[in-house]
């Protein structure tokens, strides 16, 4: 680590602090109290109405880069640019649609001097929703059945061998709990016109929504686990409020997924407790969920222990946390002024 | 009757579960007998407390007994 009067640069995508939160401005604060000395953070934003871009308590400067369908070409030519002008010493991207783009940059981030912790694209691609049912029976790690469906035809045979309620998902995101066949098919349709093809067709699980917030060293060692259960659920699934729990059975399952992967980064497991207990993997999440900052409030700081492991520094497991730390997310009307949203359209950044 | 050993309370009556995240509200007896059960008191000696504290029939103690077992273990509350 740097000392504490020099100036750590940080960039952080994801300043979409919306009811379908991006994770950055979370990571952002458990980096500004994580980390000793001054942090100056760059915030990489893809529209002009995130609300991390106005907030300048929480973000220094702002740069619009381009969307991840552009490639790499021009993601790595837009980086360049803000690298030169502010030296940014790691990158921490925070969406799942952007990391294939990053984790294939990585090697070029890195002789430019931007240093990054990310999985590996085997590792991305593995815990990939399309592959996640295979990945859980070869691992021992219990995972629903799911079916993989290019045609809204194919839901019959899904429904014959899943039974309802089905759960119909989107490639990137979403997921729609299906009781008829008429509700899975208007599921397919509004599904794959936002996020394209192919569409999952998951077994449904009853039980307590868990999550599981965990960083991994990249050599099959956990750095980091907390899993939450979520008080409070939105309308699109989200927790609202969440809480932090006592379970050895979730810190082994989190463990056994990280030493299996060696995953590096953080990552977040989505988990289904049945009744009678069994915890069911529902997704893997490849970056920091937008709850992170509950990490550092229980007192292990994740997205901090991301940059020491970044910046070389060999971080020790966390050992304890603090049980019954609640999060509670409120809406605030952040006012700012139509100078700043034209420069950030017109010019890029702020 | 055991309370599981990571369950909380506190005197006014919540109750925590560390491993769900379930909380729950306890009325002042309910509370009084967790506080007991925490202790470790048996609970014939609990319920001998309840009976000479309280203007209480000792059938109807049984089945206020039976029913508070019953929810705390729905409840996911006791070492089975």
């Amino acid at each position: 680590m740097p000392e504490s009067n020099q100036q750590l640069v940080i960039a952080v995508t994801a300043l979409n602090a919306i009811d379908s939160p991006g994770p950055g401005v979370a990571v952002i604060r458990a980096l500004r109290e994580g980390l000793p000395g001054r942090v100056r953070i760059i915030g990489l934003s893809y529209e002009t109405l995130e609300p991390g871009i106005y907030m300048h308590d929480v973000v220094d400067k702002t740069y619009q880069i381009p969307y991840p369908s552009g490639g790499t070409e021009a993601l790595l030519t837009r980086l360049k640019y803000i690298h030169e002008k502010e030296k940014i010493q790691i990158l921490i991207p925070n969406f799942d649609a952007e990391l294939y783009n990053f984790i294939k940059l990585s090697p070029s981030l890195r002789s430019l001097g931007i240093e990054t912790f990310l999985p590996t694209l085997e590792q991305l691609e593995a815990r990939d929703k399309m592959n996640l049912f295979q990945f859980g029976e070869k691992h021992g790690l219990l995972v629903p059945r799911d079916k993989i469906i290019y045609s809204v035809n194919e839901l019959y045979i899904c429904a014959e061998e899943l039974g309802y309620p089905l759960v119909v998902k989107g490639k990137f995101y979403d997921a729609i709990i299906a009781y008829t066949l008429e509700q899975a098919q208007k599921a397919f349709y509004k599904l794959s016109a936002k996020w394209g093809y192919p569409i999952i067709v998951q077994q449904f699980i009853q039980g307590t929504e868990i999550n599981i917030a965990a960083l991994g060293d990249g050599n099959g060692k956990a750095i980091s686990i907390i899993p939450m259960r979520k008080l409070y659920i939105t309308d699109k699934g989200k927790a609202w409020a969440g809480i932090t729990l006592e379970d050895e059975s979730l810190l082994d399952l989190a463990r056994k997924f990280i030493e299996v992967t060696k995953w590096k980064g953080g990552f977040e497991l989505e988990i289904m407790r049945t009744a009678t207990g069994q915890p069911y993997i529902m997704e893997v999440n490849p970056r920091f969920p937008a709850w992170i900052y509950l990490s550092a409030a229980a007192g292990q700081n994740q997205p901090a222990s991301l940059v020491k492991m970044a910046l070389g520094e060999n971080v020790l497991p966390f050992k304890n946390y603090t049980v019954g730390k609640i999060f509670i997310r409120y809406a605030w009307d952040h006012i700012t002024d139509v100078t700043e949203f034209q420069q950030i359209s017109a010019l890029g950044e702020l | 009757m055991h309370l599981r050993k990571n369950i909380a309370t506190s005197e006014s009556g919540f109750i925590f579960n560390p491993g769900t995240g379930d909380s729950f509200s306890a009325n002042p007896i309910a509370a009084e007998i967790l506080t007991h059960l925490k202790e470790g008191t048996p609970p014939s000696d609990i319920k001998k407390i309840i009976l000479d504290r309280y203007d209480v029939e000792p059938g109807i103690l049984e089945k206020d007994w039976d029913d508070f077992n019953a929810q705390l273990k729905e409840s996911n509350l006791l070492d089975i």
